[in-house]
């Protein structure tokens, strides 16, 4: 049920995050999502891509502190009030969340990328409640 | 004004005669009492016999940090532990600091010595003095604070980190001298004029040390303030502050040469250079009891005149410092290694043993960066892990250091490498 997204460590100086993406602009990578959580010091990127072990090695290589990071992209009805209506199952199992973000492909389609430290307790509560979840073969094919 | 007149302007005869009495009964004090000199001399095979005067001085072994730190804490005291009355202590090179201990008799000696270097500065018992160097194991604090209390001038003990209640007071006790770091005075001046005080002070002279400064960083604040200020020199291995400081003419810092026997050496071939010429100034303390110390080696790079001064003192004279001949850098007033840092940072296991230090002043303060790179498997992508690191390593370093600095992580190699002798520090302050 979850994806590798591809979190890189940047220093916060200018030009680096253009770095990163000319990285990946030279080697094919698709990002289909993006956030960048940044403080004084640094930013983290972190990136959902069409193609994250090969994302991961040619950052690296390109000396970027790059992993992989396990995250649950969780299909959400475009409709009000449907991502509250997720996220309270997911509190009342008493699951708390690192961090999310959005990710849309289509018009009519839209996901949250979910990133939690008790991955299996929220795969079974979205497995029981029939919440739909993106695969990475979903993603790749993006 | 001149504080000791019969010491301070003696003849070269007169001193020479002193200083050959004292380093004999110095050398015998020190080989009878303390077992790690005994062994260096007998290596070198001299004997406290050999030594008739200050000439022969240059058969005895030099002694340097390294001696003290392999004697941690105490090895190299001369004195029974029940005739100590007072230790202080600075870095050491790595971890360990070097502890220093003073007799009942060394401490009137310490006081004696800054009143001498207070008195240069124009400082007499009707001033007020404001103390603003660290209190404690640091030596600048009380070892001004004795000084001007021998003096006899009004001391005010403010210690370091308030410089808004060291204004106010400053203001409102009149207080009319000041013993503080040069850096430290300049950025007072800052906050004085800030908070429109600068006419309302009535300070005349100022007394800094424990750090380089240049010429024009004591002009600057001589102009800021309206005041003179002097260069009080000194280091905790010898005493402290009050081994040298410069007299109103401004042109080398007079040595308490009947306690401090100097020399000045190149620092490669380890033999003596000619007067005038820099080099490395070496101490040997002539009279203390505590942790008496032959032929120091202070690393600090300077040159040394006997011409009688226009003051009338007749004391030797060294000349502004031109740098160290070793890596330690002084940060507000602290001593630090770079092999304090690596060795701190050993102990934490997410970095690399690569490590760059940015030393810089912003508003008249040392700031010190240290960027470390962080090892790739210790990498995390939530911002709270990144802090918890930062943090970590950052408290670290302040217990290696005893000064807090900003740490900053690096991604993996992007700290340069370099070929041969590593460079870990930048030092963006111009001192020398």
């Amino acid at each position: 049920m979850t994806v590798n997204q591809v979190s890189v460590f940047i220093e916060n100086r200018q030009g680096r995050l253009g770095e990163v993406l000319s990285v990946l602009k030279e080697n094919d990578v698709n990002i289909l999502s993006i956030s960048l959580a940044d403080t004084t010091e640094y930013g983290l990127l972190r990136l959902i891509v069409n193609k994250p072990e090969y994302a991961k090695e040619v950052l690296l290589s390109a000396g970027f502190s790059t992993m992989l990071t396990e995250v649950l992209i969780i299909k959400v009805p475009h409709v009000a009030g449907a991502l509250q209506d997720i996220l309270s199952e997911i509190a009342q199992a008493n699951i708390s969340i690192e961090y999310m973000y959005g990710l849309s492909v289509e018009a009519n389609d839209a996901s949250i990328v979910m990133k939690t430290n008790q991955l299996s307790d929220a795969c079974q509560v979205l497995k029981n409640k029939n919440i739909g979840t993106m695969t990475e073969k979903e993603i790749e094919s993006l | 004004m001149i504080w000791n007149e019969k010491m301070e302007c003696m003849s070269r005869e007169e001193m020479t005669a002193l200083q050959d009495e004292r380093l004999v009964k110095l050398v015998k004090y020190v080989y009878d009492n303390v077992e790690y000199y005994r062994n260096k001399m007998d290596k070198c095979g001299v004997k406290p016999e050999d030594i008739k005067g200050v000439c022969d001085i240059t058969k005895l072994p030099y002694t340097t940090k390294d001696d003290l730190r392999d004697t941690y804490p105490f090895g190299l005291f001369a004195a029974p532990h029940s005739d100590i009355v007072r230790i202080h202590a600075s870095s050491g090179t790595t971890g360990k600091a070097t502890v220093v201990g003073y007799t009942q008799n060394d401490i009137d000696m310490w006081s004696e010595c800054v009143a001498r270097c207070m008195s240069m500065a124009g400082v007499t018992k009707d001033d007020i003095i404001q103390v603003a160097y660290g209190y404690g194991l640091f030596t600048g604090g009380l070892g001004a604070h004795y000084g001007a209390e021998k003096l006899g001038a009004m001391v005010v003990p403010m210690s370091t980190g308030n410089s808004k209640k060291l204004t106010t007071m400053m203001v409102d006790f009149g207080a009319t001298a000041i013993a503080c770091t040069p850096s430290y005075l300049l950025h007072l001046s800052e906050v004085l004029r800030d908070e429109g005080l600068l006419d309302k002070i009535k300070l005349k002279a100022a007394v800094c040390g424990a750090e380089p400064w240049t010429e024009k960083m004591r002009r600057e604040i001589e102009t800021r303030l309206n005041i003179t200020a002097h260069d009080i020199y000194g280091l905790s291995e010898i005493m402290g502050p009050g081994v040298a400081c410069d007299c109103e003419h401004h042109e080398g810092l007079h040595i308490c040469e009947d306690y401090f026997y100097p020399e000045i050496i190149d620092s490669k071939t380890l033999e003596p250079v000619s007067d005038g010429e820099t080099g490395e100034l070496v101490f040997t303390t002539l009279t203390k009891e505590g942790i008496p110390l032959i032929r120091y080696r202070t690393k600090d790079l300077t040159s040394i005149t006997r011409e009688k001064c226009k003051c009338g003192r007749t004391s030797v004279r060294i000349s502004r410092f031109k740098g160290r001949s070793d890596d330690m850098l002084i940060i507000r007033g602290v001593n630090v290694f770079p092999s304090q840092v690596e060795a701190a940072l050993i102990n934490v296991e997410e970095v690399t043993p690569h490590y760059m230090m940015i030393v810089d002043r912003e508003n008249n303060l040392d700031t010190l960066e240290i960027q470390v790179e962080v090892d790739s498997k210790y990498y995390t992508d939530e911002i709270k892990g990144i802090e918890k690191l930062t943090k970590k390593i950052a408290g670290v370093i302040q217990s290696a250091l005893g000064i807090s600095a900003k740490i900053k992580l690096m991604g993996p190699n992007s700290l340069k490498r370099s070929e041969g002798k590593a460079v870990h520090v930048i030092d963006n302050r111009k001192l020398y």
